[in-house]
């Protein structure tokens, strides 16, 4: 049996990571949470996240960095917007959890057995190079990425659905003018840097 | 009227043609010119923010770009893509030193964004813009005996609620009612499908699905209208295996609201992408009391 630590001493703590997150996710507000628990009562995810909305703000409040950029909590953010439009903080909170999943990716710190950051991260890839997504090559390299073979099993009922009702296309989109976007995407990751 | 342009987005050209099949002869038929936004690129959607800010918001800078190019404002009729794009507007046109930076680059790039573009769904326009009784007016075979539900999920009407209500919108329901069917009282609206996430988590997309198709058939509904690709996909595709696991009864068709705008308009049935329906659909035309104009 592992065991493991379960106390976090205050000298571990990231002191920065509550000023990074206010100027990445452009969430000044953050201070201002009064862990009312409206947040993760209005979530329609929370039962299945580790730690709750509320819980993730008060950790990215007090620095705790590890736990939570290796949290499941903001790739189970469905993105509803419903904490965010009644915090009565008025807390961008979805847009922290994009800029945790950023913070996560960037730090390798992403749950990397999980879908929903596999995912992510093909279509980024498939975007930049086509200009577009194409919905099964998509499913297909996430689940290549995922090492997962059981997974495309499960989805065959979907796919003969699709196919039966000629909703499923086989063609790799693509913009005309791709140049353009390289172009472009090249030039605003270098200036990020 | 002035003519907009049509932004597609990459589903309406895959998995919900018939959102695109069924959206574009309402238009024709309600007299608002569009044309597709020429040499368009994925608007990102919730992948790209969670990979990359700075790229997530110039692809879709490029989009406007365009639009702003021709002088036409954008008709997103894809939820996703209509928040997406909205959400990088109003960051372009913010005083982040972020936005100042991608706006030059856009510009470097040939594709300059001066910020003029609006970015409109279509519910919002027929709600705002065209009217109910501009649109009521046209009709010539309303859904008279149909009870419709009206599921709005969430990114239409939150956090930009500017033109409904972010818990209990109505602008879907009195468009339905416009067209002559009964809009059925759906506490559950404007909660979430699971989005992108119940497309690879089982759990998700049983759970949530579950309690929006239940809600529906309690409240009588013959027939859900969504106005997403990823909502229609969700309450479609999940319906077997929520059967399976819960052993209830939530059997429903889930079309797009413009599939019923088109048949209350005098749309042949089968130019509106009926056929694409996973679902069957007889008990709905049992319930229209002139079997939905053939
Ligand atoms: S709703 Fe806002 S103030 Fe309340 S706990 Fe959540 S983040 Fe904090
Ligand atoms: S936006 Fe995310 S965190 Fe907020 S309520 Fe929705 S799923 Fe939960």
């Amino acid at each position: 049996m592992e065991i493991h630590r379960k106390i976090i001493f205050e000298g571990e703590l990231d002191k920065n990571f509550l000023s990074e997150i206010k100027a990445k996710s452009y969430s000044e507000e953050i201070n201002r949470c009064i862990q009312c628990g409206t947040c993760s009562s209005s979530c329609p995810m929370a039962e299945y996240m580790d730690y709750s909305p509320r819980k993730i703000i008060a950790m990215v409040k007090h620095g705790f960095k590890d736990d939570v950029l290796k949290s499941f909590t903001p790739w189970l953010c469905a993105s509803c917007y419903s904490c965010q439009v009644r915090c009565p903080s008025q807390i961008k909170i979805t847009d922290v959890m994009y800029c945790l999943r950023r913070e996560a990716v960037e730090a390798g710190a992403y749950p990397s057995k999980m879908p929903v950051p596999a995912l992510a991260q093909e279509m980024h890839k498939l975007i930049a190079k086509n200009g577009r997504n194409s919905e099964l090559w998509l499913v297909v390299k996430m689940y290549l990425r995922l090492k997962d073979f059981i997974g495309p099993l499960k989805m065959a009922g979907t796919g003969i659905d699709l196919m039966r009702t000629g909703r499923l296309s086989l063609k790799m989109e693509k913009i005309k003018n791709t140049k353009q976007l390289h172009t472009l995407l090249k030039a605003v990751s270098e200036e990020a840097k | 009227m002035k003519e907009y342009a049509y932004y597609p987005g990459c589903s309406l050209k895959a998995g919900s043609k018939h959102y695109e099949e069924s959206l574009l002869p309402v238009f024709k038929a309600i007299g608002v010119p569009m044309k597709e936004l020429d040499d368009w690129n994925c608007c990102g959607a919730t992948a790209y923010f969670s990979v990359d800010e700075s790229m997530a918001e110039a692809i879709c800078g490029r989009n406007l770009s365009i639009a702003e190019q021709d002088g036409r404002d954008i008709i997103a009729p894809c939820a996703g893509c209509y928040l997406t794009m909205k959400k990088s507007n109003a960051f372009l046109g913010s005083s982040h030193a972020k936005a100042k930076k991608i706006l030059t680059e856009l510009k470097n790039a040939g594709c300059e964004y001066k910020g003029t573009v609006d970015v409109i769904h279509p519910v919002q326009l027929f709600t705002d813009d065209v009217g109910l009784d501009a649109i009521k007016a046209k009709v010539t075979n309303p859904l008279k005996g149909l009870k419709v539900a009206s599921y709005y999920g969430c990114q239409l009407v939150r956090p930009y609620t500017d033109f409904d209500d972010p818990d209990y919108p109505t602008s879907m329901d009195a468009l339905m009612e416009a067209m002559g069917a009964e809009a059925v009282d759906y506490p559950v609206k404007a909660r979430c499908c699971g989005g992108s996430l119940a497309g690879v988590l089982d759990d998700v997309a049983t759970g949530l699905n579950r309690v929006l198709l239940r809600e529906a058939k309690r409240n009588g509904a013959d027939v859900i209208v969504t106005l997403c690709p990823l909502c229609q996909f969700n309450l479609e595709m999940n319906q077997n295996k929520i059967i399976k696991k819960y052993k209830e009864d939530i059997k429903l068709p889930i079309l797009y609201f413009t599939q019923l705008m088109g048949l209350a308009l005098g749309i042949a049935r089968e130019d509106l992408g009926f056929s694409r329906s996973v679902i069957s659909l007889d008990t709905m035309w049992a319930k229209l009391s002139n079997g939905g104009a053939k």
